[in-house]
């Protein structure tokens, strides 16, 4: 079990929706993997559907979502969909442009964490390496460990 | 370059800088190194030793003659000041068409047309999350849709600028309204603001829709096509803003779009076209970020080396083809979400540094535009700001105002050896669609906005808000974002349905047949069977997806 929950988190790195800019979670996926993270980077404009098979067959502990034209309005389906296919255990952070009215929105929806413009370095890393390991942790229990 | 006394004709000169260089020495201590964006040291004082002006008339010459580093015309801002040309997109048609109106009452001089995303990403309103649409562009898919848009607007008066990257459907709409409307093509003035797809690859923005080949085709078609029946239109934007967006430096920035415009010209050489008939309709589109200075010698170099460019490399004879025409936008990465209303401060920055670096037209963001399409107040403080730099600032009344600085003319003549060296650097790697393809560019702008990020993090490069002065950052609740009305959008995408139901399938199975034809047929125009798609009644989305059958969708070329 050690060896289980002390593996460096798994994290997908993905945009979903219309919009393509990826400067921020190429940077992103880069210093995650500098912590020693596992990242599975794929190309923006991902269907839902997409990442939840991806994050299946990847046995990502977190989902990392970078969304700065509005993407984020349709994550609440994602989690859904995630719920849906037996992944509850994944966590889902999102980073980026998220207007303050609408952070309840997206907790509301199961959404771990949001990390906004200036969000620093550390405190994403801290907090996507905390998140994969209580993923880890819930995995691991519901199969019965 | 450094000259001594005696060619400065300065005896003494040598001595008395060499008494600062003490002064300053001994009270500075340790001098700190200061690198500008691109990499350029930057040295704390800059004198004749560093520009002589021996070399005026090659180096600068004078506005409105080649090498134009001074401006491209002969009265600059002075005769005619900048276009005024806010990008706007919104909601639905009838939504824009009252912001439109709105910028219009505001002073607004020339127009764009933003699209909504899911029109960029090549889809009809149908076929995307309806949660999505409208936030960040106008839902536009038809020539009707168009025809709300435009409604009271003169299609022959004012000069329209439609993000509209290839196929270029937008610009069909507008040539078929112009049609219905009974106005000449000719008439029709504006700019193709996304026909550069080669930034497309390398930004990675949500603009491409048909493969790398395939956008070739297509563009030089295009080229063509205004060429012949739009000749007022200016059908390709080389779009630096991307590249600079994505976090190429601003000297890359200026390399790899000058790469980019010589590769377009080449392609039109090589499809028979004469270049003097097609460079004088070429403009450029850049980033103007807050690196003031670095700005403003971009620019002066970038007009330099085009005209170099053009006159040596693709022969062109008419003066009008070395001319680097170029709109500037307020660059966006520079903004900060946090303490929302100091990016009018920084805007007003940017717009100096744009204007003093002899830009055509001029973007001014709005504040909230780090956190959402920009609300109407926002909008009018932006285009405000320009009416006071304009008016209360009087920055119209000298041309190239900071031409003989010191440091401005050694930092061009620096920036320019850079820029020159990046543009040697795409030639050795067979040319700008080569290097796209193979991913060098990519790699080269992820590695610049890596470095720029860590150098945020270091805290060497300050941001106000960011990395200091936090202090204050809950002063200010940012402004509620903009949100189309849902039920108004609803109902446009209903209509649509109905629209799509009502007009003949005869009609548009025709046209959309001639156009699966025209793809696969190298002796016909593609985009001239756009614009016929588009009267025939078909939508964006339709005509988007049989070209990508036909030439390819567009992919990411994703570089580590």
């Amino acid at each position: 079990m050690d060896d289980v929950l002390s593996t460096p988190g798994r994290v997908l790195v993905t945009k979903i929706g219309l919009d393509g800019h990826d400067r921020g979670s190429r940077i992103v996926a880069a210093f995650l993997r500098d912590a020693g993270m596992e990242v599975i980077y794929t190309p923006p404009w991902q269907s839902i559907d997409a990442v939840v098979a991806l994050a299946r067959q990847e046995d990502v502990d977190v989902i990392g979502l970078s969304t700065l034209a509005t993407d984020h309005l349709i994550i609440p389906d994602l989690m859904d969909a995630l719920q849906e296919a037996g992944l509850e255990d994944v966590k889902v952070v999102v980073g980026g442009i998220v207007p303050n009215p609408e952070h309840d929105m997206l907790h509301d929806a199961g959404v771990a964490a949001i990390f906004g413009p200036g969000a620093a370095r550390e405190a994403i890393v801290d907090s996507v390496g905390q998140l994969a390991a209580t993923a880890r942790e819930a995995k691991f229990e519901s199969l019965g460990g | 370059m450094t000259a001594t006394a005696e060619q400065l004709a300065l005896p003494g000169f040598d001595e008395q800088l060499a008494d600062w260089r003490l002064a300053y020495k001994s009270q500075i201590g340790e001098d700190r190194q200061v690198r500008n964006r691109s990499g350029l040291d930057v040295k704390p004082l800059y004198t004749p030793a560093d520009w002589t002006g021996d070399r005026y008339l090659d180096d600068l010459g004078f506005p409105g003659t080649a090498p134009y580093t001074r401006g491209i015309y002969p009265t600059m801002h002075r005769g005619r000041t900048w276009s005024q040309r806010q990008l706007i997109g919104l909601g639905t048609p009838t939504d824009y068409n009252a912001r439109v109106r709105d910028m219009i009452d505001a002073g607004t001089s020339a127009i764009s047309l933003i699209p909504c995303n899911s029109v960029f990403r090549g889809n009809d309103c149908d076929e995307v999350p309806a949660a999505l649409l409208g936030t960040c562009g106008t839902v536009v898919n038809t020539l009707d849709h168009m025809d709300s848009a435009l409604d009271g607007v003169s299609l022959a008066d004012i000069s329209t600028a439609m993000n509209d990257p290839s196929p270029f459907t937008l610009l069909a709409f507008v040539l078929g309204l112009a049609r219905r409307r009974g106005v000449s093509w000719d008439k029709i003035t504006g700019t193709s603001n996304q026909s550069d797809y080669i930034s497309h690859f390398v930004a990675n923005h949500m603009f491409y829709r048909l493969s790398l080949p395939g956008s070739r085709r297509v563009l030089t078609d295009h080229i063509a096509f205004c060429r012949e029946h739009v000749p007022n239109w200016n059908p390709l934007s080389v779009v630096g803003q991307h590249m600079q967006q994505a976090g190429a430096t601003p000297a890359e920035t200026m390399g790899l779009t000058l790469s980019s415009a010589v590769q377009y010209a080449e392609d039109c050489i090589a499809a028979g076209m004469d270049p003097d008939t097609v460079l004088p309709r070429f403009t450029f589109f850049f980033d103007v970020s807050i690196s003031f200075f670095e700005e403003v010698a971009k620019f002066r170099a970038g007009r330099r080396i085009w005209a170099r460019l053009t006159k040596d490399r693709l022969g062109a004879r008419d003066p009008r083809s070395w001319r680097f025409k170029f709109h500037g936008q307020t660059s966006g990465a520079d903004l900060t979400a946090q303490q929302p209303m100091n990016n009018i401060a920084r805007v007003t920055a940017q717009a100096m540094a744009g204007i003093f670096g002899g830009l055509q037209s001029l973007h001014t963001d709005a504040y909230d535009e780090a956190i959402s399409t920009p609300t109407k107040e926002a909008a009018v403080i932006a285009v405000a700001t320009q009416n006071m730099l304009r008016e209360e600032a009087h920055l119209c009344d000298v041309i190239d105002p900071l031409g003989g600085s010191y440091y401005v003319e050694a930092l061009t003549d620096q920036m320019e050896a850079e820029i020159e060296a990046i543009i040697d650097r795409i030639e050795q790697a067979g040319g700008m669609y080569k290097a796209v393809e193979s991913g060098q560019v990519q790699t080269m702008v992820g590695r610049s906005a890596l470095t720029f990020q860590q150098r945020v993090d270091r805290g060497e490069e300050k941001i106000v808000g960011v990395n200091c002065y936090t202090g204050d950052n809950d002063l200010v609740e940012p402004p509620p974002p903009y949100r189309p009305n849902a039920e108004s959008m609803e109902a446009h995408v209903a209509a649509f349905a109905d629209y799509k139901a009502e007009r003949s399938q005869a009609t548009v199975e025709a046209a959309l047949g001639n156009l699966a034809r025209a793809a696969n047929d190298a002796t016909d125009n593609v985009f001239g069977r756009v614009v016929e798609a588009a009267e025939a009644g078909v939508t964006h989305g339709e005509i988007v997806a049989c070209l990508r059958q036909e030439l390819g969708m567009g992919e990411p070329l994703i570089v580590a």
